[in-house]
């Protein structure tokens, strides 16, 4: 991911950062369930200038049948990024970065996901990146959270994203495109925040222990506040809307 | 590669059984590798090759150097590529053809470990500002199979990357020339270990083994350096972690790491060391 050299002020003297936010501050999170028609559940994210749909499909028949199991049912995840989605065109191909986040946020929702209630089929997940800048796999992980949620399947938690970082020597939260190229360390997180596990965790970068674990806690906070914008988007849709009936969620589309 | 093994459910039972008794089915403490055999210049036409052993799990690495075009973004700067294969010897149920998902990981896990420790110092590796670069690749084949691919793989390429005795190029005639009879060790510094931790249970294990890893609710790999800090972090598997287990955990990849790394201290270009 580029260099590190800080070419820009990511921190200045009164701990402000390159884009007016306070150290323990996300970015503005807007998060929608619903809005898609024909997906069972489907959820829109922006995260500060991602913007992120994904959509849920099943649980349903499994294809190819060899991928079934018996004993449970089973969760794919297809992270994708469309070729418009950052500065330069990218090639429409999963490139190997999107395969390895399809399978980071894939068996960070399954610890969530109810599976073993649906032997022998799939619950399909799938996450269209319309917009990157920095920390897309929280914001997908979180969008396709709700997504799950807003499908109806049954589930333990939700799994909430959100990463932790280091700019100019200190811990910052929610960690933006520039802070990512030009930082000191990223590290992504999903966490599920009634049973309090953490089901995603990546890092690059260089922390001492001490920051290390300061890190952890940092990202724990940032997901507890995504935890209750995702539980806003769905009682907005599902009890304070105009079809706001609650009832089952695939029975109210838009 | 976790798909791999299927895994007896008696075996599983009596792993998990013996964990509440605080053993491990091959005897270990939960915080102790295998035996870890490092062999350097193992592969002579490489310009630098390790061949790891930890326990029955066996991982070749060569490095191979050569001239090549920059990044475009980063004009100033050689190249590093990790890579990492499975072997269709390896294990019967590794096929040929493109990697999976697992496969996949192993390799960018392994590569982001080394990178983000900053061992190789690719800006010394220029030949030519935005023309002409250095290019170093570390290609990691798994021969055996039997656990912790993760941790076998990055040693396999760090013992590598020790023993390599780089060619150099001179900028002649807008290409890339060779100095004939002109070699030099590689621009390596820190000493990145990475330490593979799994759950079973409310157990964490170091270094799993092929049953182990099949019975993991969640697994995490950690990479520090040599001044004992973290550099890379990758966390697996179906199920997660306590925030009091994930902090357990980077104490113990420094304390374990730091006791690995001495294993590299030896290794240097021209050290046909086996250690």
């Amino acid at each position: 991911m580029g260099g590190r050299e800080a070419t820009m002020v990511l921190l200045d003297e009164n701990g402000i950062r390159c884009d007016g936010r306070k150290v323990d501050e996300t970015r503005h999170v807007m998060i929608r369930a619903g809005g898609l028609k024909n997906a069972d559940g489907s959820a829109y994210i922006e995260f500060g200038d991602n913007k992120i749909v994904a959509g849920v499909f099943g649980p349903r028949d499994v294809h190819p049948k060899h991928m079934s199991d018996t004993d449970t049912g089973i969760l794919r995840v297809r992270y994708h990024m469309e070729p418009f989605s950052v500065g330069e065109r990218k090639n429409p191909a999963p490139s190997r970065r999107e395969i390895e986040i399809s399978k980071v946020i894939k068996e960070a929702l399954e610890p969530a996901v109810m599976l073993e209630m649906f032997p022998r089929t799939v619950v399909d997940v799938f996450i269209e990146v319309l917009q990157a800048d920095g920390g897309t796999r929280c914001a997908a992980l979180s969008a396709a959270s709700v997504a799950l949620a807003d499908a109806g399947i049954p589930m333990r938690d939700m799994v909430a994203g959100c990463a932790a970082g280091k700019v100019a020597d200190t811990v910052i939260l929610d960690v933006n495109n520039e802070e990512d190229q030009a930082g000191q360390a990223d590290m992504p997180m999903g966490y599920m925040p009634t049973l309090e596990k953490i089901t995603l965790l990546q890092l690059d970068g260089i922390l001492t222990p001490e920051e290390y674990e300061k890190c952890v806690e940092f990202g724990i906070k940032g997901c507890m506040q995504v935890y209750e914008l995702q539980k806003k988007a769905l009682s907005e849709k599902y009890f304070d809307g105009e079809n706001g009936r609650g009832g089952s969620g695939r029975s109210q589309k838009r | 590669m976790a798909e791999a093994a299927i895994i007896d459910s008696l075996k599983k039972a009596r792993i998990e059984e013996l964990l509440e008794q605080g053993k491990r089915l091959d005897g270990r403490a939960f915080d102790e590798f295998r035996e870890i055999s490092i062999e350097t210049s193992a592969i002579p036409k490489a310009n630098g090759s390790a061949r790891v052993k930890i326990g029955d799990t066996e991982v070749v690495c060569g490095v191979k150097i050569q001239p090549d075009r920059p990044f475009p973004d980063s004009g100033d700067k050689g190249i590093f590529i990790c890579t990492a294969e499975m072997l269709p010897l390896s294990h019967p149920t590794v096929e040929t053809g493109p990697p999976g998902p697992h496969v996949i990981e192993l390799a960018r896990v392994v590569d982001r470990g080394i990178r983000e420790s900053h061992m190789i110092d690719v800006s010394q590796l220029v030949i030519k500002e935005n023309k002409s670069v250095v290019g170093v690749f570390a290609d990691n084949v798994v021969v055996d199979y039997d656990g912790n691919l993760f941790d076998a793989c990055s040693f396999a390429a760090t013992a590598a990357l020790r023993s390599t005795r780089s060619p150099k190029w001179e900028f002649k005639d807008d290409a890339p020339a060779l100095v004939e009879g002109s070699e030099a060790d590689l621009p390596v510094g820190t000493i990145p270990v990475s330490v593979t931790m799994v759950r079973i249970g409310q157990h964490i294990l170091v270094d799993p083994n092929a049953d182990e890893w099949q019975c993991m609710d969640a697994r995490i790999t950690i990479t520090t350096n040599s001044d004992g800090n973290i550099c890379a972090l990758q966390k697996g598997g179906h199920n997660g972690f306590t925030l009091e287990q994930i902090k357990e955990c980077g104490k113990t990849s420094v304390r374990i790491g730091a006791e690995i790394r001495k294993k590299f201290d030896g290794i240097s270009a021209g050290s046909d060391a086996k250690q």
